[in-house]
């Protein structure tokens, strides 16, 4: 089996990579048909318990499973090691950075990243300057997309700060992978990642506002029709908090009740997934029915803490994303471990002329865009397509940036036609609080489509469960 | 525990009380209009059934004429008519879905499933099928969830919550059927029909054989009325639903709650002591109109005082 793209499973030469040996065999031993039936049994197990995604720009109210695919993803020990510390450090300079621009800017004034980007980004949050937080941490969760390329070369696609989302899969697909296939999991030694909750909630208790013994925390949703709702509710009760709509809360005093059915309870930590501009209609934008009136002054307050932090956004931003390395540098002084994507800032008189000639070969990018919506991908686009965004490019070329299209790595994967190879990324999460962890894991995206290079949920991808080996 | 969630368990279980009570007041008219009687007669029944929840206006805005086809169209499957049993089934989903992570995955199943059913083979189809064996269909789904309820659930405020919604939506529908046939009845002419009515009301809450159990006599007005209100042991009897609600109420009392733990007192003493030759002294209609005020007061105590507190 050799591919123009390097497979996880197989080598150049088409030959078993060895931490692929054992499943291999197994499957060997499978039958087509019962592995169609163990498939058949996943989907009906996820349906029956509602593990479902709502869609946007469908029908209202549309609920779709994510399609979840048996050949699991295996990373060896060591590569794990070497992508661990590399995320650490990213993610520690990332948090360094946040908590700088909204103090000292000391990375501005050194002249590493032109003010402008910063200061008028969207994302950057006036509110937030002269805040003391916590601990200093401004992200708490970070999903960081990983794709491998190349010749196995691995890359740091996007850094996810604001509400990053897939971590239910990640465990609902090690739980689906056990309920199946019992017997792979004595034949490894897979890395358990079910404790993520627990970790998750240890790492919010303490960013908890200070003095603050026995803290509460709660997971904040913008309700059953957000499209992932189901990882809110799953969450919280895997953590054993409350899942609390805005209208749950309210600011007195300058801290933060819930409404319960014993009377006001004080909450002090936040883990809300609701963007910024929806979490305070005093604050932000007035419209939100979402928020809680009076939250950001409850916050700078530091009656309260909310993770993520309020523009946390900003550095996880494309405009912001190419100069990753240089604060690694900046902050921390050492090289950075994981390679960025070459990319193009549009805004750049160069970079623009040398884009636009080059369209049919790259991945353009809306700056503020995300869930694999508005971009166009050169090599799979028609010249119609093309020429399009060409004219959307010009009359805003600050709004977009470019990449090379990468040789996106493929893995196995059950599809129609039998097991082919199809492109997937990677999103670990790394929870950052009084110190800096995660779970050996994270969740494989991978585009069912043959030749697709999209992997997200909303865009027909689907998930793989993804196995970190103990040795 | 968070007062919506709360609110949302307290709905979702009287939406499903409510849909099964529709079920049984339908099946109950469905069952008498086979009694003979004159087509005009007939219509009057379905007429009462419209009046029972206030309905007239907004059924005559969508539909032509009272009769069976038009009201069992408009209570069953009618998504416009939030009293309908597809909106109530509807409702119930929809509260559970806002709190699942608080149910049984037991729970979220059994409502999920019946809404999902209810959903993909459309109300009409189901009703097409045979009009009891819907009602029959409502009545068994709605027995499965309570049974998981019970089943799985830890007795804690959820399930306090759970259960006060479904003894103030069950007191409320027994109040307004008994009320309802009561009142069609006492107008009729007397005859042989009138067992065949009677014996449909008790069959449609569930009570017949308990009333020759308890009685071995005649069906008679009077018994009828006294076992469906001042029962203690019938779950549907008024007395028993307010037995209930007395029970569950101190276990989640809070500092705003005290009024209305009193009020569910008074209004308990007066089912736990009354007489029957009392209640038909001062009229059906009346004691029934009372009672119903006061579930009405109840409910909006137990909303301010746990579920939208200020």
């Amino acid at each position: 089996m050799t591919t123009d793209f390097y497979n996880e499973m197989y080598d150049s030469a088409g030959m078993l990579r060895p931490h692929y040996r054992v499943f291999a065999e197994w499957l060997d031993a499978m039958s087509p048909e019962r592995l169609a039936s163990k498939l058949a049994e996943a989907d009906t197990t996820f349906r029956r318990l509602g593990i479902t995604f709502a869609v946007y720009g469908e029908k209202a109210g549309t609920e779709r499973l994510i399609p979840f695919d048996i050949v699991p993803r295996i990373i060896p020990a060591a590569e794990w090691t070497a992508l661990q510390a590399g995320l650490w450090q990213r993610v520690k300079a990332l948090n360094a950075f946040l908590h700088d621009i909204y103090h000292d800017q000391e990375i501005l004034s050194a002249g590493h990243i032109p003010p402008e980007q910063v200061l008028n980004n969207a994302q950057f949050r006036r509110e937030m300057i002269g805040v003391d937080l916590p601990a200093g941490i401004y992200a708490h969760i970070a999903g960081v997309d990983m794709v491998r390329a190349g010749a196995g070369e691995s890359y740091v696609l996007e850094d996810n700060l604001r509400v990053p989302s897939g971590v239910s899969y990640m465990l609902e697909n090690r739980k689906m992978m056990m309920r199946l296939f019992p017997e792979l999991f004595s034949r490894h030694m897979i890395a358990p990642v079910q404790h993520y909750p627990d970790m998750l909630l240890e790492n919010l208790r303490t960013v908890a506002p200070k003095g603050v013994a026995d803290p509460t925390v709660v997971v904040l949703t913008p309700g059953a029709y957000n499209s992932a709702y189901f990882e809110h509710s799953f969450l919280a009760q895997q953590m054993g908090v409350e899942l609390v709509e805005g209208r749950d809360l309210f600011v007195k005093d300058q801290a933060v009740f819930m409404r319960t059915t014993q009377g006001p309870q004080r909450v002090d930590v936040i883990y809300r997934r609701l963007d910024d501009d929806f979490l305070d209609p005093l604050a932000f934008n007035k419209e939100s029915m979402l928020g809680v009136p009076g939250l950001l002054g409850a916050y700078q307050a530091g009656n309260v803490n909310l993770a993520n932090a309020i523009g946390a956004g900003v550095a996880d931003d494309k405009s912001i994303y190419p100069y990753v390395p240089e604060m690694i540098r900046f902050y921390l002084g050492e090289e950075p471990i994981l390679r960025n994507v070459p990319t193009w800032m549009l805004r750049k008189p160069d970079d623009l002329k040398y884009v636009l000639a080059h369209l049919p070969e790259l991945v353009v990018k809306e700056v503020h865009g995300a869930g694999g919506y508005g971009m166009l991908v050169g090599p799979a686009s028609s010249k119609v397509e093309i020429e399009d965004f060409r004219a959307r490019i010009v009359a805003a070329p600050e709004k977009y940036i470019a990449q090379p299209t990468l040789a996106l790595a493929t893995c196995p994967t059950f599809v129609d036609s039998g097991i082919a190879p199809r492109h997937l990324d990677l999103r670990p999460f790394v929870l950052s609080g009084e110190s800096i962890r995660m779970v050996p894991g994270g969740l494989t995206r991978v585009a069912l489509r043959e030749g697709s290079l999209v992997v997200n949920s909303s865009q027909g991808g689907g998930t793989k469960d993804t196995w970190v080996l103990e040795y | 525990m968070l007062s919506r969630t709360a609110d949302h368990l307290y709905w979702m279980a009287r939406s499903t009380e409510r849909a099964e009570n529709m079920a049984r007041l339908l099946d109950a008219s469905y069952q008498m209009s086979m009694v003979p009687q004159p087509l005009a007669a007939q219509n009057e029944n379905w007429r009462a059934i419209l009046a029972l929840n206030s309905q007239e206006e907004a059924f005559a805005r969508a539909y032509d004429e009272v009769n069976a086809e038009n009201v069992l169209r408009f209570t069953v499957a009618d998504a416009a008519n939030p009293s309908s049993i597809y909106s109530c089934l509807r409702a119930a989903r929809e509260n559970a879905h806002a709190v699942r992570g608080t149910l049984t995955a037991e729970m979220w199943e059994s409502v999920n499933a019946t809404w999902i059913e209810l959903h993909q083979q459309g109300a009409e189809q189901l009703l097409a099928r045979g009009v009891s064996e819907f009602f029959e269909w409502v009545k068994l789904r709605s027995a499965v969830t309570r049974g998981v309820t019970f089943g799985t659930m830890l007795r804690d405020d959820a399930l306090h919550f759970i259960r006060l919604g479904g003894l103030l939506e069950r007191g409320d529908n027994t109040a307004r059927i008994l009320d309802m046939q009561y009142h069609v009845l006492r107008d009729g002419d007397e005859g042989a029909s009138d067992f065949y009515r009677w014996g449909a009301l008790l069959r449609s809450l569930s009570a017949f054989q308990v009333y020759r159990k308890v009685y071995r006599d005649a069906l008679t007005p009077a018994r009828v009325a006294e076992l469906l209100i001042l029962r203690m042991d019938l779950p549907r009897s008024l007395h028993s639903c307010a037995d209930g609600i007395v029970r569950m109420l101190p276990l989640i009392a809070n500092s705003a709650s005290a009024e209305t733990q009193r009020q569910a007192g008074v209004l308990h003493a007066r089912l736990h002591f009354g007489r029957i030759e009392d209640v038909l002294a001062g009229g059906l209609h009346e004691y029934l109109t009372d009672f119903m005020d006061r579930i009405y007061e109840l409910g909006e105590g137990i909303s301010h005082a746990f579920l939208m507190p200020a």
